[in-house]
C-alpha cells in the first residue's frame, strides 16, 4: 500500500515509517501541513496518516478538510495528542475514517492501517456469506457451520466473530474490538475481552483439528487459516 | 488638552458610582425645581384671587346701599369706606352718566377701562404716586358707573419677593442633591471597593479574604462572590492534591522505566535479556499514559464540560450489555456475577460515561473479590416523586471490603487503602466514577457489608433536559456539586 505520514515529530515519524516499511508498505513522510497538503492532492495514496497538530499554519482538520471538499475519499486515520472524547468526535466529524491518540503502540497503528485499507475494498460489495477454511457464516440467518457441524453462538459471540472474519488476515487489537463489538470507549482493566475471545474459541475452535483464532503477542488476534 | 478633558470626561461618566449620583442629583434638582415652580404658580393665583373676591364683595355691598338708599345712599357709603380703610388700599370712583366724578379717590375715570366683565390691571396715579391697582368697572342702573379696586403695589413687591425666596431654596435643594449624590457615590464607591479589595487581595494570592458581610443587599452579591471564592479555593486544593500525587504516582513509574532501560543498557547480555527489560519499560510507560489520561478524564468532567453529551437511554440495556460483558470476566475469575435489572428503565445522562463507571465499578468488584464468590450489580428506582426521584445502580461484592476511615477516602484520586497495595491499579477508578456521578448530579455511595463492600451510583432520574445554564441552574449545579463533594458513607451492613 501506499502510505502518505504527515507527522512533525521525527521519533515518531522515523519509527512509523519503519514499521510500515516493514510491513511491507510504500511510506512517503512529510513533516509540516503545507507539504502534507500539496503531497495529499497531488499524489495518489492508499491511505493517509495525519497529525492534528503541525507546524506551517495548516493543521490536520484543514488538511482533511480540503481533501474531502475535493471528494478525495482516501481512508484518512487521524493520529493525535488531544484525547478528548469532543476532538475525536470533531476529528471523525471532519472526515476522518480513523482517530488514535497519542502515544499509541505500534501494533494498534498497523491494525487500524490494515483494517482501513481492507475497508475500502470490502465495502464496495455487500456480502452475506463469509467464510475462512472450513469456517462459515451466513450473515442474513445469522447460522455459524464448521465443516458440516453447525456452532450455536450467543448474539454477542456471533458480532465478534463476524467482525474477526471481516478483518480475517488481519491483526485487530482488544481496543478495536472494544469499539466496534461493543461499542465502548474506554479501557477496561479487566481481561474482559480475552475472556470473549477464549469462550468463542472453545466454541469453534476447540472441537476442531485447526485452530483459526490466533493470539498475537503484545497485539491482540487474527483469525486465518494456518 | 481639549481632547483630554474630553477623554477624561467620558472615562468619568463610565464609572457606575458616578453615573449613578448624577442621575439621583439630577432627578432631584428637577423634582425640586418643578415643585417649587408649582408653589409659586399656586401662590400668586391665591392672592390675585383674594383681591378679586374682595372687590365682588365690596361692590356687592355698595350695589346694596344703592339699591336702599339711591344715589345719596352709595356716595355716603363710598365715603364711609374710604375714611374707615385704615390700609389706604381701597380705590372707588363714582361717575355720572355724563362722565362727571360724583365721588371716590381717583381723579378721573381711566381711559382704557371700558368693560364690565374683565378685572383690568392698571398703574394709576394716587396722591401723586403711580401705583399699580387692579379695577373693576361696574354698571350702575340710572347710567351711573362705578369702579372698585384695589392697590396691589403690595402684591407686585411681594411676587418677586417669593420668587426670589423660591429661586434660592431651589438653589439650596440642588446643592444638598448634589452634596447627597456624592454622599451615594462614596457609599457605593465603598461597597464595590469592599468587593474588589477581597479579590484583588485573592488576585495576589491570599485566599483566605472572604468579603465582609454587612447585612444589607449588597450581602447578595457577597455571598455569591464568597461562594465563587469557596469553589476557587476547593478547585486550587484539588488541583494541589492531584499535583503532589501526580508528582508521586506517575514518578514511580517512570523512573521504574528509566531503571529498567538504564540496567539493561549496562547489564543485558543477551538480545531476549535486553527485549525483556525493554518490554517490561514499555509497559510501565504504558500505565503512566493510562494514569495519565484517567486524570485528564476526571478532570474534564470535573469542569462540568461534558453535558454536551447528554441524551435520553434506556438504562437497563446499558447495564445489560455491560453485565454480559463482565460476566464471562466474572465467569473467568471463578466469581458469579448475578444482575438485578428493571426491564426498561429511561435515563437522562451520558450514556458513555455510565457505561465507564460501572465498568470500573465492576472491575474493581472482580479485582478484590475471593474466588467462588458473588458479585451483584442492581439497579433500582425509589418511590419519591417525579423531581425527587433517584435511581440507584449499585455493586455489591463479597470481597475485602474496607475499613471506616478507607471508605471516607475511597474516592480520592490516587488514593489506595493498604489491603489493595498488591493489587494492579492506580487509585483512580473510583474518583471517576464520583466525578461522573457529579455530572449527574447525583452522588457515590460506599457501604460496608459483611463481608464486602457495595458501592452505589445515586443519579436524579430527570428524563428531559434540565434548563439551559442561566445564572439559577448555574448556583444549583454548583451546590450541589458542593454538597456532594464528599462520598456519602453508609456505615453497617446494607
Amino acid at each position: 500500500m501506499r502510505i502518505l505520514l504527515v507527522e512533525d515529530d521525527p521519533t515518531v515519524r522515523s519509527f512509523t515509517a519503519k514499521g510500515l516499511r516493514e510491513a511491507g508498505h510504500v511510506v512517503e513522510e512529510s513533516d509540516n501541513g503545507k507539504d502534507g497538503l500539496f503531497m495529499a492532492v497531488s499524489e495518489n495514496f492508499d491511505l493517509v496518516i495525519l497529525d492534528r497538530m503541525l507546524p506551517g499554519g495548516i493543521d490536520g482538520l484543514r488538511i482533511l478538510q480540503t481533501l474531502r471538499s475535493q471528494n478525495n475519499a482516501t481512508p484518512v486515520l487521524i493520529l493525535s495528542a488531544l484525547a478528548d472524547v469532543d476532538e475525536r468526535v470533531a476529528g471523525l466529524k471532519a472526515g476522518g475514517d480513523d482517530y488514535m491518540t497519542k502515544p499509541f503502540a505500534f501494533s494498534e497503528m498497523l491494525a487500524r492501517v490494515e483494517a482501513l485499507a481492507r475497508r475500502g475494498r470490502a465495502e464496495q460489495a455487500p456480502q452475506t456469506k463469509l467464510s475462512v477454511a472450513d469456517l462459515e457464516i451466513d450473515l442474513l440467518s445469522r447460522t455459524v457451520k464448521r465443516g458440516n457441524e453447525r456452532i450455536d453462538l450467543q448474539p454477542r459471540e456471533f458480532r465478534l466473530l463476524e467482525f474477526l472474519m471481516r478483518h480475517a488476515g488481519q491483526v485487530v487489537t482488544r481496543t478495536m474490538l472494544l469499539e466496534r463489538v461493543w461499542d465502548y470507549h474506554f479501557d477496561p482493566q479487566t481481561n474482559v475481552i480475552d475472556v470473549h475471545v477464549s469462550r468463542l474459541r472453545q466454541k469453534v475452535d476447540k472441537p476442531f483439528d485447526t485452530a483459526l483464532i490466533h493470539t498475537i503477542r503484545n497485539a491482540g488476534y487474527i483469525l486465518r487459516a494456518e | 488638552m481639549m481632547r483630554t478633558i474630553v477623554a477624561f470626561v467620558r472615562l468619568r461618566l463610565r464609572s457606575a458610582g458616578l453615573s449613578f449620583s448624577l442621575a439621583y442629583g439630577l432627578l432631584y434638582a428637577l423634582s425640586s425645581a418643578l415643585f417649587l415652580s408649582f408653589l409659586w404658580w399656586r401662590t400668586t393665583g391665591l392672592m390675585e384671587r383674594q383681591v378679586e373676591q374682595a372687590v365682588d364683595a365690596d361692590y356687592h355691598a355698595l350695589a346694596e346701599h344703592w339699591v336702599q338708599d339711591g344715589l345719596p345712599g352709595l356716595v355716603l357709603a363710598i365715603q364711609d369706606r374710604l375714611e374707615q380703610n385704615v390700609d389706604d388700599d381701597a380705590i372707588y370712583l363714582l361717575v355720572a352718566p355724563d362722565g362727571r366724578k360724583i365721588e371716590g379717590n381717583l381723579v378721573s375715570w381711566p381711559r382704557n377701562v371700558t368693560r364690565t366683565d374683565v378685572n383690568y390691571e392698571r398703574a394709576i396715579l394716587r396722591d401723586g404716586v403711580k401705583a399699580t391697582s387692579l379695577l373693576h368697572a361696574y354698571d350702575l342702573p340710572g347710567g351711573c358707573r362705578i369702579i372698585v379696586g384695589r392697590d396691589i403695589r403690595g402684591r407686585a413687591i411681594l411676587r418677586p419677593l417669593l420668587a426670589d425666596t423660591l429661586v434660592w431654596s431651589w438653589v439650596m435643594v440642588t446643592l444638598l442633591a448634589v452634596g447627597g449624590a456624592l454622599v451615594v457615590r462614596g457609599i457605593f464607591k465603598r461597597i464595590v471597593s469592599s468587593i474588589a479589595r477581597t479579590t484583588a487581595a485573592i488576585t495576589h494570592g491570599d485566599m483566605a479574604q472572604r468579603v465582609p458581610l454587612m447585612g444589607n443587599e449588597v450581602d447578595l452579591v457577597a455571598v455569591v462572590v464568597n461562594e465563587m471564592l469557596d469553589r476557587i479555593v476547593r478547585l486550587m486544593d484539588g488541583v494541589r492534591q492531584v499535583s503532589n500525587a501526580i508528582a508521586h504516582d506517575l514518578r514511580t513509574p517512570i523512573s521504574r522505566a528509566r531503571a529498567q532501560l538504564e540496567d539493561a543498557a549496562l547489564n543485558c547480555h543477551t538480545t531476549d535479556e535486553l527485549r525483556g527489560a525493554i518490554e517490561r519499560a514499555v509497559s510501565d510507560l504504558d500505565h503512566v499514559t493510562a494514569v495519565f489520561e484517567a486524570l485528564m478524564r476526571i478532570a474534564q468532567i470535573e469542569a462540568g464540560a461534558r453535558r454536551a453529551a447528554f441524551e435520553t437511554f434506556d438504562l437497563a440495556t446499558v447495564l445489560t450489555d455491560i453485565g454480559e460483558l463482565y460476566s464471562a470476566a466474572a465467569e473467568d475469575a471463578h466469581l458469579t456475577l448475578t444482575t438485578a435489572l428493571p426491564g426498561e428503565q429511561q435515563f437522562y445522562g451520558d450514556q458513555r460515561m455510565i457505561q465507564q463507571a460501572v465498568a470500573n465499578m465492576l472491575d474493581n468488584a472482580i479485582k478484590f473479590s475471593p474466588q467462588a464468590s458473588t458479585i451483584t450489580l442492581s439497579c433500582a428506582v425509589d418511590s419519591k416523586s417525579a423531581p425527587q426521584r433517584r435511581v440507584t445502580i449499585a455493586v455489591s461484592d463479597e470481597g475485602i471490603g474496607m475499613n471506616e476511615s478507607d471508605l471516607a477516602r475511597a474516592s480520592e484520586r490516587f488514593f489506595r487503602a493498604e489491603t489493595a497495595r498488591n493489587t494492579p491499579g492506580a487509585g483512580l477508578g473510583l474518583s471517576l466514577v464520583q466525578a461522573i456521578a457529579q455530572l449527574h448530579g447525583g452522588h457515590l455511595e460506599l457501604s460496608r457489608r459483611n463481608p464486602g463492600l457495595r458501592v452505589a451510583l445515586v443519579l436524579p432520574l430527570a428524563t428531559k433536559p434540565p434548563p439551559r445554564t442561566d445564572r439559577n441552574s448555574m448556583t444549583q449545579d454548583s451546590s450541589a456539586s458542593h454538597l456532594s463533594a464528599t462520598p456519602v458513607l453508609v456505615s453497617g451492613s446494607a
